[in-house]
């Protein structure tokens, strides 16, 4: 479903990734894990051009991103959702949802609005329909915020640390439709510090520290028996 | 002060505001579709649309409305050799100024806008063109409101610039009743006075936008 081979990244002088070659296999959770500025989230952002990368090859479900066109098709098939929800403020939730299929995909609005009212009861918050995202706690904009990726039919999902930017208690509702969506067979990529997540729900896990990927390992594995020192290290702290 | 040459003159005044707000009114319109327009420019991906856009502000800022008004007037019907209506002269050299400034104000509405808006808008497959249309432009022209109520109360008063080229709106229509009755005190005062309410109107009306505006 997704290939990467040899992607780097610079900014500037500063090599954020340094070759890092990743396979996702439809269906599969695979869960990102690493220190802050390990370049975690800059791959994630590359795997859909949100970044290019200086080098590198990147390949949706058969189709190498190369130019401007293929780019803004695979985008369409592959959904985000951000560390701070990036809502579009102006309008309601149900604007929020309605925008991207009808602009990008031509879907009429009866049938728009249905799908989104649709994904906003599978997220628990249908009632929120024509409220503003301001008026939403951070865990219901972050519901909407996935149910808007969504909204395209996504064939991937990918994960900025999705709860990071979330109060403790809030964590939780966003983590239970993520899982929901693992368990329904949606791919995903997820960047998180969130281990119990990691445990429960991925099928693998990637350990990316200094730029590379250290370690890849199912989740039982990874976290029983890590292989690499600076892995070992950094679940001592964590865990 | 001799009142009774004040409301002698009013009606005769009264008709040069009329002609003050109707260039203002279509300098401003003009001025906000360029506005737009090289604002965007000013921040999209093209390199020379982007260069041209800042090279356009640059001019246009760098040089006083009074001589551009006289570029228009005299200067270019010296190149091509027709003569400009005075008041399409107004009209191009105010809009073309206000347009500048516009551009400014919207390219600072843009470039306030969280990057995470137009990142959301490409993950989800919008093209740039509609992430700015449909999600960026529209909270950054909320944000605009109050420097453009700005940018308009200045397009009134500078546009009393365009009496140098003999266009009668409100200012020139003193001067010329000032010709003929030497009453400076009165008609200035007046013609002051009704600047004033007009500029007064408009920021009154700004404030209402950004009022209605600030809770959506």
């Amino acid at each position: 479903m997704i290939k990467i081979r040899g992607l780097k990244k610079s900014f500037g002088n500063l090599d954020v990734l340094k070759g890092i070659d990743l396979d996702v296999a439809e269906k599969e959770v695979v869960v990102i894990i690493g220190p802050s500025g390990s370049g975690k989230s800059t791959l994630l952002r590359c795997i859909n051009y949100l970044e290019e990368p200086t080098a590198g090859i990147v390949e949706i479900d058969g189709i190498e991103l190369t130019s401007e066109a293929n780019i803004n098709a695979v985008r369409r098939e592959v959904g985000m959702v951000f560390q701070r929800f990036n809502l579009f403020p102006h309008m309601t939730v149900l604007e929020n949802l309605k925008l991207a299929p009808m602009k990008v995909r031509s879907i009429a609005n009866d049938e728009a609005e249905t799908m989104a009212l649709e994904l906003l009861e599978k997220v628990g918050l249908a009632s929120k329909a024509n409220s503003y995202p301001e008026q939403l706690s951070g865990g219901q904009q972050q519901r909407v915020a996935i149910a808007r990726a969504l909204a395209m039919k996504p064939k991937a999902l990918l994960f900025d640390e999705p709860t990071s930017a979330l109060d403790p208690e809030m964590i939780n509702e966003v983590l239970d439709v993520m899982k929901e969506l693992a368990h329904e067979g949606m791919t995903m990529v997820v960047v998180t510090h969130e281990m119990g997540f990691a445990r429960e729900v991925g099928n693998r896990v990637v350990f990316v520290d200094g730029g590379m990927i250290l370690e890849e390992a199912p989740p039982k594995e990874f976290f029983a028996t890590p292989n690499n020192e600076r892995t070992r290290r950094f679940l001592s702290k964590i865990l | 002060m001799n009142f009774e040459i004040i409301v002698q003159s009013i009606p005769l005044l009264l008709a040069g505001a009329g002609i003050t707000i109707e260039i203002s009114a279509l300098s401003v319109g003009l001025g906000l579709l360029i506005g737009i327009v090289v604002g965007v420019c000013r921040v999209c991906l093209n390199k020379p649309l982007r260069y041209f856009a800042a090279f356009y502000v640059e001019i246009i800022r760098g040089t006083p409305l009074l001589v551009q008004i006289f570029v228009v007037y005299f200067a270019l019907p010296m190149l091509t050799g027709s003569r400009v209506d005075p008041f399409i002269a107004a009209i191009a050299a105010c809009s073309i100024n206000s347009g500048a400034y516009v551009a400014e104000i919207f390219r600072g509405g843009i470039q306030s806008i969280d990057m995470g808006q137009m990142e959301a808008g490409r993950s989800l497959g919008l093209t740039w063109s509609q992430t700015m249309r449909f999600i960026i432009l529209p909270q950054a022209f909320k944000r605009s409101i109050p420097p453009l109520g700005n940018e308009f109360i200045a397009m009134l008063k500078d546009s009393s610039l365009v009496s140098v080229i003999g266009f009668e709106e409100l200012t020139r229509r003193g001067q010329l009743i000032i010709a003929r009755t030497y009453a400076s005190l009165e008609i200035w005062t007046a013609v002051a006075f009704i600047y004033l309410v007009m500029t007064f109107t408009i920021s009154r009306f700004v404030a209402y936008l950004e009022r209605r505006y600030r809770n959506d």
